[in-house]
C-alpha cells in the first residue's frame, strides 16, 4: 500500500484532530510574521484571520465549493471546527468573568445600535439596488436584507417571493459585509476608539454579523468578544424581523 | 472535575438556543433571536450566583476557561471556510452594498460611543 495513500487516510478520518493541526500551524506562522515584520504591532490573530481568508479563498476555487478549505477532503474538518456549533460555544464560554455591570452599562447604547445597525445597512443595500436599476419593491427590499446579514437576505427573499438570482446576490452582499468587518476591524479599530466594552457592545450592534463581530474583535482585543458578541447576537434576529415586515413596507411605499 | 464546567457551560448554551427560538417562534419568524446572547447571560448569572453559595473550583472553572482561549482558533478556522469567491463572485452590487454599509457602520461607532458617555 502507498505510504501517501496511508497517510491521507489517516488525515481525513480523523478530521478534527487535523483540523487542530492545520490552524495551529497557521496561528503559529501568523505570530512568527508578526513579531518578526511588525514588531507585533499588527496582531498576529489579525494576520491568522485574513491568512485563513486567503486559504479559503484558495480552496474555493480549487474545489468549487462553498466552504472554502473544508471543501478539501484532507480539511473537511476545519467545517467542523470553525462551525457554527463550536464557534457559538467558545462565544458563550468568553462571556465567563464579565461583570453584569459593564453590560447594563451600555445597553441602551447597545439597543440602539442594533437598530440603528439593521436599518442603515437595509437602506444601503435597497438604494444600490435601485441605482443598480431594480424597481420591484420585493427584490430591492431582499438585496437590502442581505446586506444586513447573509440569514436575514434570503429569509425576507423567500418570504417575499424574490427570485433566486436576487437572494444568490443577497447573500452574495452579506459575505462581503461579514469579510470586510474581518479585515477591516482590527485595521481600524483605534480610529475609532474600539477599545472598551461600551464601543465593543456598539460596533456589535452596528455590524451584527455573528462570524465578523467574532473575528474582528478576537484581532482587535479577545477580552471585547463577549461584548460584541453579545449584541451582534441579536441582530439576525431583528433583522428577520423587520426586514420582511416594516422595512419592505417603507420600500413598497416608495415604489 | 472538568466535566462540570463544560456541563455548565453547554447547559447554558442549549438553554439559551431553545429560549432564542421560542423567541423567534414568539414573533412568528423562523429565526433563532438572541440565543448565544441569553446564552452568554445565563452563564454570567448563574457562575456569579453559584460562586456565593458554593465554590466553583480550579478545576470546574478550567472547563470554561478553555473553551474560552480556543476561540481564537476556531475562529481562524471560520475564517479558512467562508465562502470568500461567493463574495468576490457577486459583483459590483454585492461588494458596493456590503462594502458602503461596513464603512458607515464604522464611522457611527464613534458618533454612538460619545452619545452614550
Amino acid at each position: 500500500m502507498d505510504i501517501f495513500e496511508i497517510i491521507s487516510t489517516v488525515l481525513s478520518k480523523n478530521g478534527l484532530i487535523t483540523s487542530f493541526v492545520f490552524v495551529g500551524c497557521i496561528v503559529w506562522f501568523s505570530y512568527f510574521l508578526s513579531n518578526k515584520l511588525t514588531q507585533g504591532k499588527f496582531h498576529g490573530s489579525a494576520i491568522a484571520i485574513l491568512l485563513g481568508l486567503i486559504f479559503a479563498y484558495l480552496g474555493g476555487t480549487y474545489t468549487g465549493g462553498k466552504q472554502g478549505v473544508a471543501d478539501i477532503g484532507l480539511l473537511s474538518g476545519v467545517g467542523l471546527l470553525g462551525g457554527a456549533m463550536l464557534r457559538d460555544f467558545a462565544i458563550v464560554a468568553t462571556a465567563y468573568g464579565v461583570k453584569l455591570d459593564d453590560l447594563k452599562a451600555s445597553g441602551i447604547a447597545g439597543i440602539s445600535s442594533l437598530f440603528i445597525g439593521v436599518t442603515l445597512s437595509f437602506f444601503v443595500g435597497a438604494i444600490v439596488a435601485i441605482i443598480f436599476g431594480y424597481t420591484d419593491a420585493a427584490s430591492i427590499a431582499t438585496i437590502g436584507a442581505g446586506t444586513v446579514t447573509f440569514v436575514v437576505g434570503p429569509v425576507t427573499g423567500s418570504a417575499l417571493g424574490a427570485s433566486s438570482e436576487v437572494i444568490a446576490l443577497s447573500i452574495a452582499a452579506g459575505l462581503v459585509k461579514s469579510i470586510l468587518v474581518m479585515i477591516g476591524t482590527p485595521l481600524l479599530a483605534k480610529y475609532i476608539g474600539l477599545n472598551n466594552p461600551n464601543s465593543a457592545m456598539i460596533f456589535g450592534g452596528l455590524m451584527g454579523t455573528n462570524s465578523g463581530v467574532a473575528a474582528g474583535l478576537a484581532a482587535v482585543d479577545p477580552k471585547l468578544v463577549p461584548y460584541g458578541a453579545m449584541t451582534a447576537t441579536f441582530y439576525t434576529g431583528l433583522g428577520c424581523l423587520l426586514a420582511p415586515s416594516i422595512l419592505f413596507l417603507i420600500i413598497e411605499l416608495v415604489y | 472535575m472538568v466535566i462540570y464546567g463544560v456541563a455548565l457551560l453547554s447547559f447554558c448554551m442549549l438553554l439559551g438556543i431553545i429560549l432564542g427560538e421560542f423567541l423567534g417562534r414568539l414573533f412568528g419568524i423562523d429565526a433563532n433571536i438572541g440565543g448565544i446572547g441569553i446564552a452568554m447571560l445565563l452563564l454570567i448569572f448563574l457562575s456569579e450566583r453559584l460562586k456565593k453559595s458554593f465554590t466553583l473550583g480550579d478545576i470546574t472553572e478550567k472547563g470554561i476557561t478553555f473553551w474560552s482561549m480556543i476561540y481564537i482558533p476556531i475562529v481562524v478556522a471560520m475564517a479558512s471556510k467562508q465562502n470568500v469567491l461567493g463574495a468576490i463572485d457577486g459583483g459590483l452590487i454585492a461588494l458596493l452594498s456590503g462594502g458602503i454599509a461596513v464603512l458607515l457602520s464604522f464611522l457611527l461607532i464613534p458618533v454612538l460611543s460619545k452619545i452614550k458617555k
